[in-house]
């Protein structure tokens, strides 16, 4: 087997994996089919966004959570946001997280919140360093004059 | 006399090539681009806007018009809008759309992710055409189309 088809071979097997293990469910293959030759950038564009807003909730969402008073309605509109933005990119793990956290919102348990928040930032990570992988491998194929296989 | 034979002059709203635009109004720039590619690929010409107040003003309905005697509003084929936005929520937008002469026909698709039967209630006695849960999928807006056509 040549370098390129070793690479793709490996990539199928990655991605299968984040689906199999449940960082990713069917919304992610769905953006992958969306994309075309018309716009072959477009999940990298859409996950990039999705890094961006993220990381902004999550600061805010350590602010909002260090008030000596906190605002539970924001908390959980920012934890909604995030539920939202996770689900639409299918990041499953993430988007359970922020479910979970929602529960702890209604309950007005800082303790709990806060615990969520972690939690949730190791999902995030977690899913942002698989995409990461995968994207990298995704170009080191096309560099090489490979094609991305869909399965 | 010169005929005027540009978009905005036919009456059913459509372009020169039989397109249909759907205006999609979402606060999230996330959905907003998703939304905005499942209708391009189902053949749709698409404008965004980020809130309610926007979308009243792209068609027509802003409160700086609303006394302007010509109709400054684009023609739109149907509106897809979210439920939950912050200020003018999609439930809002709709009643303000029904509640207009020039928009009460355009067909308002509510979105939402969540599964809230008041809810969904609520928007279908306002008039919504249908409430569709999100994500969206592609198959959702082919079935839009062809109701549409229809």
């Amino acid at each position: 087997m040549d370098l390129v088809s070793q690479m793709q071979r490996q990539f199928v097997d990655y991605k299968n994996s984040l689906f199999r293990e449940g960082f990713l469910d069917d919304q992610f293959k769905q953006l992958l089919q969306l994309q075309d030759e018309s716009n072959p950038g477009f999940v990298v564009e859409v996950v990039s966004l999705f890094f961006q807003d993220s990381e902004k909730l999550l600061n805010n969402l350590a602010t909002a959570l260090q008030q000596q008073i906190v605002d539970y309605k924001q908390v959980d509109a920012y934890v909604h946001q995030f539920k939202g933005s996770s689900s639409s990119i299918g990041a499953l793990k993430v988007k359970n997280e922020c479910v979970a956290f929602r529960n702890y919102c209604d309950e007005k348990n800082r303790e709990r919140c806060e615990k969520c928040l972690e939690q949730l930032k190791r999902e995030y990570i977690a899913v942002k360093n698989k995409l990461g992988t995968l994207f990298q491998m995704e170009r080191h194929i096309l560099l090489r004059g490979g094609s991305i296989p869909l399965e | 006399m010169e005929l005027d034979m540009d978009a905005s002059s036919l009456s059913n709203g459509m372009g020169v090539e039989n397109e249909l635009h759907v205006l999609a109004v979402d606060d999230s720039l996330i959905d907003r681009r998703l939304v905005e590619k499942l209708l391009k690929n189902s053949s749709f010409k698409v404008t965004t806007a980020e809130n309610g107040l926007r979308a009243l003003e792209f068609l027509g309905l802003g409160e700086d018009q609303k006394n302007n005697l010509k109709t400054t509003g684009s023609k739109v084929n149907l509106i897809i809008t979210d439920y939950c936005m912050p200020g003018m929520t999609g439930y809002d937008l709709l009643k303000k759309i029904k509640e207009s002469n020039a928009l009460k026909e355009v067909p308002v698709v509510i979105v939402s992710s969540e599964n809230i039967p008041t809810r969904i209630n609520k928007c279908l006695e306002e008039g919504a055409q249908q409430f569709m849960l999100k994500p969206l999928k592609q198959s959702d807006v082919k079935k839009l189309r062809c109701q549409l056509m229809t």
